[in-house]
C-alpha cells in the first residue's frame, strides 16, 4: 500500500511564505472565480457573494441576495459594441434564483427567479453574447437577463456541467450522456437543438474540459477518461481503468471490486496543449494527448479525494484537497538510465482506428527511446483545517483557496510582498517629505 | 532683604564643575546625571538629614483668619506618613510666605470692593532643620463671611528631598495648578450662590426697613425726624449700598468664566461641568441648572426653597462664627475631584527623584522613536496621555525631534543637558530651570540680555550674602523669575528686538526675601506679574481684566522704569492711580475698609512690593499670547522645557561604566528599591501611571530569569518569538502555562499598535487565525479525545509553530545559531532581580529596532539604485548590509527581517483601516530539544 508522498519542512521551492486569512463566510466555500487581475469573487453555502482584492486581502462587497447555497457562479464580461466594458457576474442559487451582480458597485442588477428547478451550472457564451443556465433544462440568456429560449425538461439528474463547443455547440454532462446542443441565432429568434446524446460513459460524468478547438475530455465517476472530437463528436480515446493498473498486477479481483468507486471517480480535469490533468480519486495523472497514455502520477497525491487541480506554468501543477492541503507538484523528466516502467499508472489504451494504432506505436516508441516523467511534490499548503474546495491562481499576486471551513486563505510570496511594502514604505516617506529618513 | 540663602550647595556644584574630568567624556547621549551630593563612591541614596516623616506627602493648610495656620489634611491620609514631623509649625511656615495680593477691597478711586483674581503662587520651601522641603502652592477662595471676602489656603507637597522638589517643579506646579484650579472653580460656584443667598436676605431687608420707614413717616406728624427715624435711613441706605456691593461681586465673579474661556489654553478642570454653567445656569433656572448637574451635591442648589432672612445691622464678630470648611468652600463634588487629583499626584511623585527622571528622560526618549516604539515597549506606556501634561520638557522635546529641523539634532535627546549652558546658569543663578528650548515670540528678549550683566552682578551679591549663612532653618534658594531671565538671556541670540518693560521687573524679582524671619523662599512663582512670558499663555492674567481692556494697554504700558518700583507708585502716586482706574483689570492697591489691619503677611507683601515684585498691573499680554505657536508654546508645561535636564551632569555614569551593565542595573535597582535611607520606602517605587504595569513587568521579568536558568533551550525558544514564529506552551497545569507565558511574552514584538500579541491560555484546538493573531498561546493538554484532536492540530500546523511542552520539558522549533539572543537571555547571567532583567531585555530589545529601523529605512537596501541594477544585486546589498553592518549572523538576520517587517506594515498602514494582520512564515526544519 502506498502512502501519501510528504514533504519535509523544508519547501526551498516553495514561494509561498505568507498568509492573509480572509474571514466573512458563514459556511462552506464551494467557488472561486476570478473577476480581473486582482479581484475575485468567493460563493458558498451561506447564499452570500464576497469580492476581494487579490493583493491586498481586501474585501470590497459583500453580496446578499440569495437565500440559500449558492450553485453555480460566473463572471459576465463583454466590451460590447459600444465599448461598454460592464461586468457582470451570475450567481445560481439553490433557491431557484440567478442574481446579476455589478462587480465595480456591488449592487444587485437583476434576479431572475422563473426556474423550476435549481440551475446547477452556468455558462458565460462570450463569442454570442449570451449566457446559458443549466438544471433540469437548458435556457439561453442575453446579457440583459432576457429569456431567448429554452428547451423542455431533459433529465430529473439535471446537467451538471456544460461545455462550449466549436460551431455554436455546447457539451451537457447530464448523468451518464453527453449531451450536443447547438445554438441557432436566427432572424426570427433563438433556438437551442439537441444534436446528439453519447452514451460511451459507463457512470456520471463529473467533468468536462476542452483541450482545444478539436478535443475536449470528459470524465466520469467510476475513472474513465474519454478524449473526444470537438468538431464530430466521436471518440478519440479513453481511458477507463485506472484502479485498475495498480502495482498488485496479481490482485484478487474482490479487492479491484471492493474499492470504492469514490477512490477512481475523475473528480477535476484540467488540461494544456499537451497533456491532460486528471484528478482521480486520491491521485492526480498526467495523460498525454499525443501519446495516448498516462505519462506521469501520483496516486496517492493527497489523503483524500482531490477537488481542483490546476496548471501553473513552468511545468507544475497544483491540486488541493478534501485533506485540506493545496499541494505543489513539478512534472520532472525521470533520468533514462534509471529508466523503468513506470511504476502506477501504467495503463492499457483502447485505440480507435488509425489514431489507435499510431498511438500504440508511439507508445511502443516512447518505451524505447523517449523520457519518462513523474510528479515531485514541491510544496504543501496546510492552512485549511478542511477540505479545500477550490483554488484560484492569481500569478505573482498569489494564490486563494476556499474550504469547508468557511475560510478563503490567500497565499502570497513572502519575499515580493516585503519589497512591495518597501516601495509603498519609500513613496509613503516621499509623500510625508520624509526623506530626512532616506539614508 | 536676602538673610539667609543657602547657596552652599551651588558653590559646591561650581566645584565639581571645575574638576578635570580624568576620563574621556562619554557620547552626550549616554551621559547619565551625577547625583548632586557626595563625592565619588558616596552612597548615592543615602540622605543628608534625616528627616521626621516616611515619605513624601500633601498638605493642605490654611490661614484661619481665626487661629491662624492650621493644617487641615495630609495626602496620603495616614497619621504614620508624617510622623514625628510638627505639622502644626511647618503650615505656620508655609502659609507665611503667601505673596500674593489676594484680598477684596475698595481700591483707589473704586466705589465697591473688588474681587480679585490672582493667580496662585508657587513657592519652593526649604526647612533644613526639619529636613523637609515643600513645593508650596498657595491659592485663594472666597467666602463671603471671611474677611475681605478671601480664605488663603495651600498645599504643598513634602518631601525630603530637596533636589526631587526642584527638579520635579515644573510637573508640580502643573499638577497641582490644575488641582488648584478644580478647587477654585467650585469655590467659585459656590461663592456665586451664596451671594445670590445674601442678595435675597438683602433685599428681604431693604423691604422690611422700607415698610418700617413708611410706617415710621406715617406715624410721625410731629413734622421732624426722630433719630429713630434717621436711624432706620441710614440703615437703609447702608443696605442699599450693601445690595450693590454685593450686586457686583456677583457680576464679577460672573464674568470669570468668560474671560477664562476666552483663552485658549485654558482647560478647565472639571468634565461634567462647564464653567459657566455654574454661574449661568443657576441665575436662569435654578432646576434647570439642577438636572444638568446630577452628580453635583451643590450645597445651595436649592435656591428656590431658600427664605431670606433679615439680616441685622452688625453682623456678628468674625470670631462668633464658624467658618466655613474647605468641602463647603468648594462644593462637595469639586473637592473630591481635588482630592483625587492630589492622590493622583502623590502617586505620580512617588519614589526617589532618580526613578522620577530616568522614567521621564527614557519616557522623553521613546516618544520620540515614534517609528519603532511600538515593537517592544509597554503600549500603555505609550499611550499615557498624561505625560504630556505631566512631563512638559519631555513632552517638549517630542514636539522638537518631530519638528526637528536638522538632521544632525536627531539622534541625541535633548534632555541631556549640554556642558556650556549649565556652566553659564551656574554662574548666574543658584537654581535654573534651565530653558534650552528657545522662544522666539519672546519680546522681551532682547532687553533682558542688557540686563544680564546686572542680574549676574545681583545674583553674585545674592551669592555672597548667601555664603553668609544664618542659622535659620528655611531659606531662599531662588526664584522662577531668575529661571526665565536666565533662559532668555541664553537664547536670545535667535530673537528678534523688541523691547519691554518686563525687565526690569524680572531683575528685581529674581531674587527677594520675604521677611527678616526665618523663612526663604527657594523658588517662587508668586503672581502672575512674575510669571515667566511662557508662563502667561496659560496663566491668565487677573480675571477681572475686562474685554476691553485691549484698548487700554496703553495705559497700562508701564515704562521700566515705572514698574520697577511701582509698587511705591502705586500706594501713592496719582499718575498711576489714574491708571489704575482705567484700568479695570488692576484691583490691587489699598485694602479695603472692611479688613481691619494689614496682618503681618501683608507687612511682608509690601516689603516684596519694594521689589517691584507683586502688584504689578497686569502686562498686555495679548502680543505673546497670540504669538505663541500651536502645540509647542503654552500649556503649564511651556516654560518647564529645560527642567528635566536641571542638574544632569554629563558625568554621571562614571562609576557606573566600570561595572557591567548587568550588575550596575542590578544594584541600581536593589539600592532604589530597598536602600531605608532613601527617601522613598514603600516596598516598589511605583511607577507614575501605570504601577499594575510595573508590577507585572517586574513579575515577568523574574519569571523570564527563571525559564532562562531553567530551560538550557531557552534560546531558541525566544527566538522563536522574534523571529515572529509562534509559540505555543503546552502543559497540563495553568498555572505552569502561564507563569511561562507570562515570562516569554516580554520577548515578543508587537504587531501594531494593539494588545500584545499573546494568549495566555485556551483549550480549544488551535486554528490558522489564532497563529496569525496571536505569536505566544499558552495551550491547555488535555487526555479527552478533544485533547487528541488539539493535539493532531498542532501536529498539522507544526510548520507555523514552535511547541514548549511544559510538562515534559521539551520544545520543537528551529535551529537557532545566532548571537544575539545570547545576548538577551543568558542563562549565567548575575542579574537577580526581575525588573533589572527586564530593563536588561528591554534595552536589547530597543538596540534591536534601531538596526531594524535602519534596515527598513535604508533605501537602496530594497530598492535598486539604477533602473538597470538587478534584483539580485539588492539583495546581495541587503545581506550584507545585514552580515556586515548590523553585524548579524545566521538567524538573527531573521529576528531583523520580520521586525523590519513589521515596521513596514505598521508605518504604511493606514490609519483609518485595522490592517490585516498576515501570517509570515519559513519553511524550516524543526528539532526536538530535551533537558
Amino acid at each position: 500500500k502506498s502512502s501519501v508522498q510528504t514533504i519535509g519542512e523544508e519547501q526551498i521551492q516553495n514561494p509561498y511564505t505568507e498568509l492573509l486569512v480572509l474571514k466573512g463566510h458563514q459556511d462552506i466555500v464551494r467557488f472561486l472565480v476570478q473577476i480581473d487581475d486582482y479581484r475575485f469573487a468567493s460563493a458558498g453555502d451561506d447564499g452570500i457573494v464576497f469580492l476581494w482584492n487579490a493583493q491586498t486581502g481586501e474585501k470590497l462587497f459583500e453580496l446578499h441576495g440569495h437565500t440559500h447555497k449558492i450553485t453555480a457562479i460566473a463572471p459576465f464580461f463583454s466590451s460590447d459594441a459600444f465599448g461598454e466594458n460592464d461586468q457582470l457576474m451570475l450567481t445560481a442559487s439553490a433557491d431557484r434564483t440567478v442574481i446579476a451582480w455589478d462587480c465595480s458597485s456591488g449592487k444587485q442588477i437583476q434576479k431572475v427567479s422563473c426556474f423550476h428547478s435549481t440551475v446547477k451550472c452556468l455558462t458565460v457564451l462570450p463569442r454570442l453574447d449570451v449566457w446559458l443556465s443549466a438544471g433540469s433544462d437548458l435556457c439561453v440568456w442575453n446579457r440583459k437577463l432576457d429569456l431567448l429560449c429554452k428547451t423542455s425538461h431533459l433529465t430529473d439528474a439535471g446537467i451538471s456541467a456544460l461545455l462550449e463547443l466549436p460551431k455554436n455547440c455546447v457539451a451537457a454532462a447530464a448523468g451518464k450522456e453527453l449531451i450536443i446542443f447547438r445554438l441557432i441565432d436566427r432572424p426570427e429568434g433563438w433556438n437551442v437543438l439537441e444534436v446528439k446524446r453519447l452514451y460511451d460513459h459507463q457512470d456520471n460524468i463529473l467533468s468536462l474540459v476542452s483541450v482545444n478547438d478539436l478535443t475536449f475530455v470528459t470524465g466520469s465517476h467510476v475513472g474513465e477518461l474519454i478524449v473526444w472530437d470537438a468538431l464530430d463528436w466521436t471518440k478519440q480515446a479513453a481511458e477507463c481503468n485506472f484502479w485498475d493498473s495498480s502495482l498488485h498486477t496479481d490482485a484478487q479481483p474482490e479487492i479491484k471490486l471492493s474499492q470504492s468507486p469514490n477512490e477512481t471517480s475523475v473528480q477535476h480535469l484540467t488540461s494544456d496543449e499537451e497533456c491532460v490533468f486528471a484528478a482521480v480519486g486520491k491521485g492526480i495523472f498526467v495523460y498525454n494527448l499525443q501519446m495516448k497514455r498516462v505519462i506521469a502520477c501520483q496516486k496517492t497525491a493527497h489523503d483524500s479525494s482531490v477537488l481542483h487541480i490546476a496548471k501553473l506554468p513552468n511545468r507544475q501543477l497544483m491540486s488541493c484537497s478534501e485533506d485540506g492541503s493545496v499541494r505543489i507538484w513539478e512534472l520532472r523528466e525521470k533520468p533514462q538510465l534509471l529508466a523503468e516502467p513506470v511504476p502506477t499508472g501504467f495503463f492499457s489504451m483502447w485505440g480507435f482506428g488509425r489514431a489507435n494504432k499510431q498511438a500504440s506505436q508511439a507508445a511502443k516508441k516512447t518505451q524505447e527511446n523517449t523520457t519518462l516523467y513523474f510528479l515531485e511534490l514541491v510544496g504543501d499548503l496546510i492552512g485549511h483545517s478542511s477540505a479545500v474546495q477550490m483554488f484560484l491562481y492569481f500569478g505573482e499576486l498569489g494564490l486563494a483557496t476556499c474550504s469547508a471551513d468557511h475560510l478563503v486563505i490567500l497565499w502570497k510570496d513572502g519575499e515580493r510582498e516585503s519589497r512591495l511594502r518597501s516601495v509603498t514604505l519609500f513613496q509613503k516617506l516621499a509623500q510625508n517629505g520624509g526623506s530626512e529618513i532616506k539614508f | 532683604m536676602i538673610s539667609a540663602p543657602d547657596v552652599v550647595a551651588f558653590t559646591r556644584e561650581e566645584e565639581r564643575e571645575e574638576e578635570p574630568s580624568a576620563e574621556p567624556p562619554l557620547p552626550e547621549e549616554y551621559s547619565v546625571p551625577l547625583l548632586p551630593f557626595g563625592g565619588p563612591g558616596a552612597n548615592p541614596w543615602s540622605k543628608v538629614a534625616g528627616s521626621k516623616f516616611s515619605r513624601d506627602f500633601i498638605l493642605i493648610s490654611e490661614f484661619s483668619e481665626q487661629v491662624g495656620p492650621q493644617p487641615l489634611l495630609t495626602i496620603p491620609d495616614d497619621a504614620k506618613v508624617p510622623g514625628a514631623f510638627d505639622l502644626n509649625y511647618f503650615s505656620l511656615r508655609i502659609m507665611s510666605v503667601d505673596y500674593q495680593a489676594s484680598f477684596v477691597g475698595h481700591p483707589p478711586g473704586c466705589a465697591y470692593p473688588k474681587l480679585n483674581f490672582v493667580e496662585d503662587s508657587k513657592v519652593v520651601l526649604g526647612d533644613s532643620k526639619e529636613g523637609a522641603f515643600a513645593y508650596v502652592h498657595h491659592l485663594t477662595l472666597y467666602d463671603l463671611e471671611a474677611r475681605g471676602f478671601v480664605r488663603p489656603f495651600c498645599m504643598a507637597y513634602i518631601s525630603a528631598d530637596e533636589h526631587k522638589i526642584m527638579q520635579q517643579f515644573q510637573e508640580l506646579s502643573a499638577e497641582f495648578s490644575k488641582a488648584s484650579e478644580c478647587l477654585k472653580t467650585g469655590n467659585r460656584k459656590a461663592f456665586a450662590s451664596e451671594l445670590e443667598k445674601k442678595l435675597k436676605d438683602l433685599d428681604y431687608t431693604r423691604t422690611v426697613l422700607h415698610n418700617e420707614t413708611e410706617i415710621q413717616k406715617k406715624s410721625n406728624d410731629k413734622g421732624y425726624y426722630t433719630t429713630q427715624a434717621i436711624e432706620k435711613a441710614n440703615e437703609l441706605a447702608s443696605v442699599e449700598k450693601s445690595i450693590i456691593e454685593h450686586q457686583d461681586l456677583l457680576k464679577q465673579i460672573r464674568s470669570y468664566p468668560y474671560r477664562k474661556l476666552k483663552d485658549s489654553d485654558f482647560h478647565p478642570y472639571e468634565p461634567e461641568c462647564p464653567l459657566d454653567e455654574a454661574s449661568a445656569s443657576s441665575e436662569q433656572d435654578p432646576a434647570a441648572s439642577e438636572a444638568a448637574e446630577p452628580g453635583d451635591a451643590h450645597p445651595y442648589a436649592h435656591v428656590p426653597s431658600y427664605t431670606p432672612k433679615l439680616i441685622k445691622a452688625k453682623s456678628a464678630k468674625c470670631f462668633d462664627k464658624k467658618l466655613k470648611t474647605l468641602e463647603e468652600l468648594c462644593d462637595v463634588y469639586f473637592f473630591t475631584q481635588t482630592l483625587d487629583q492630589l492622590h493622583q499626584i502623590e502617586r505620580t511623585f512617588r519614589g526617589d527623584v532618580c526613578y522620577l527622571l530616568t522614567n521621564q528622560i527614557s519616557r522623553a526618549l521613546l516618544k520620540q522613536q515614534s517609528v519603532t516604539n511600538f515593537l517592544f515597549e509597554d503600549l500603555a506606556l505609550l499611550d499615557e496621555k498624561a505625560p504630556e501634561k505631566q512631563h512638559g520638557g519631555c513632552q517638549r522635546l517630542g514636539h522638537d525631534a518631530v519638528n526637528r529641523k536638522c538632521l544632525e539634532e536627531l539622534p541625541t535627546p535633548k534632555v541631556v543637558i549640554s556642558l556650556g549652558s549649565y556652566k553659564s546658569s551656574v554662574e548666574c543663578v543658584p537654581i535654573k530651570m534651565e530653558q534650552e528650548i528657545e522662544d522666539p515670540q519672546d519680546p522681551t528678549m532682547t532687553d533682558l540680555m542688557a540686563f544680564e550683566h546686572q542680574d549676574n552682578l545681583d545674583y553674585l551679591d545674592a551669592d555672597i550674602k548667601g555664603s553668609i549663612s544664618s542659622g535659620e532653618s528655611i531659606e531662599v534658594l531662588g526664584t522662577e523669575k531668575s529661571a526665565s531671565v536666565l533662559s532668555k538671556s541664553e537664547s536670545q541670540a535667535s530673537l528678534p528686538t523688541s523691547p519691554s518693560p518686563q525687565v526690569g521687573r524680572s531683575k528685581v524679582g529674581s531674587r527677594r526675601t520675604v521677611s527678616e524671619d526665618s523663612i526663604e523662599v527657594l523658588s517662587t512663582c508668586p503672581s502672575e506679574s512674575l510669571i515667566p512670558e511662557d508662563f502667561k499663555a496659560s496663566y491668565p492674567s487677573a480675571i477681572n481684566e475686562e474685554p476691553y481692556a485691549d484698548d487700554e494697554e496703553g495705559g497700562l504700558r508701564f515704562s521700566p522704569k515705572l514698574s520697577l518700583d511701582n509698587a511705591d507708585e502705586r500706594e501713592g502716586g496719582p499718575e498711576q492711580e489714574a491708571l489704575l482706574q482705567v484700568d479695570s483689570a488692576c484691583c490691587m492697591g489699598k485694602e479695603s475698609a472692611g479688613f481691619p489691619e494689614p496682618p503681618a503677611e501683608l507687612g511682608a507683601r509690601r516689603g516684596e512690593d519694594e521689589d517691584g515684585v507683586v502688584s504689578v498691573p497686569p502686562q498686555p499680554l495679548r502680543p505673546p499670547e497670540q504669538g505663541l505657536p500651536g502645540p509647542l508654546a503654552g500649556g503649564p508645561d511651556g516654560a518647564s522645557a529645560g527642567l528635566l535636564c536641571y542638574e544632569l551632569e554629563p558625568a554621571g555614569g562614571r562609576d557606573a561604566a566600570k561595572t557591567s551593565l548587568d550588575e550596575c542595573s542590578d544594584s541600581t535597582s536593589y539600592m532604589s528599591s530597598a536602600a531605608s535611607t532613601c527617601s522613598e520606602r514603600s516596598p516598589s517605587p511605583g511607577h507614575p501611571a501605570v504601577p499594575a504595569g510595573d508590577r507585572h513587568r517586574k513579575r515577568a521579568g523574574q519569571n523570564a530569569l527563571r525559564f532562562i536558568r531553567q530551560y538550557p533551550f531557552a534560546h531558541p525558544a525566544i527566538y522563536s518569538l522574534l523571529s515572529g514564529r509562534t509559540l505555543i506552551v503546552l502543559g497540563e497545569d495553568e498555572a505552569i502555562v502561564k507563569k511561562l507565558v507570562t515570562a516569554l511574552s516580554i520577548f515578543v514584538p508587537n504587531c501594531g499598535a494593539y494588545a500584545k500579541p499573546v494568549k495566555h491560555w485556551v483549550s480549544s484546538p488551535l486554528h490558522i487565525v489564532d497563529f496569525q493573531k496571536w505569536k505566544l498561546i499558552g495551550l491547555q493538554r488535555t487526555v479527552s479525545p478533544a485533547g487528541v484532536n488539539m493535539l493532531h492540530a498542532l501536529g498539522r500546523y507544526s510548520r507555523y509553530v514552535s511547541i514548549l511542552d511544559a510538562d515534559s520539558k521539551t520544545l520543537r522549533c528551529p535551529l537557532y545559531k545566532g548571537t544575539l539572543v545570547s545576548r538577551l537571555a543568558d542563562h549565567r547571567t548575575q542579574i537577580k532581580r526581575g525588573s533589572t532583567y527586564y530593563l536588561h531585555v528591554q534595552s536589547v530589545l530597543a538596540q534591536l529596532c534601531s538596526k531594524a529601523f535602519l534596515f527598513t529605512f535604508c533605501h537602496h537596501l530594497h530598492l535598486p539604485i539604477s533602473e538597470r541594477e538587478s534584483e539580485e544585486a539588492v539583495v546581495n546589498r541587503r545581506m550584507n548590509f545585514l552580515k556586515l553592518h548590523l553585524g548579524l549572523a545566521n538567524e538573527d538576520i531573521k529576528i531583523v527581517q520580520y521586525l523590519a517587517e513589521l515596521l513596514k506594515l505598521q508605518y504604511i498602514q493606514e490609519p483609518d483601516q485595522g490592517g490585516n494582520p498576515l501570517l509570515r512564515f519559513d519553511y524550516v526544519p524543526s528539532f526536538l530539544y530535551k533537558i
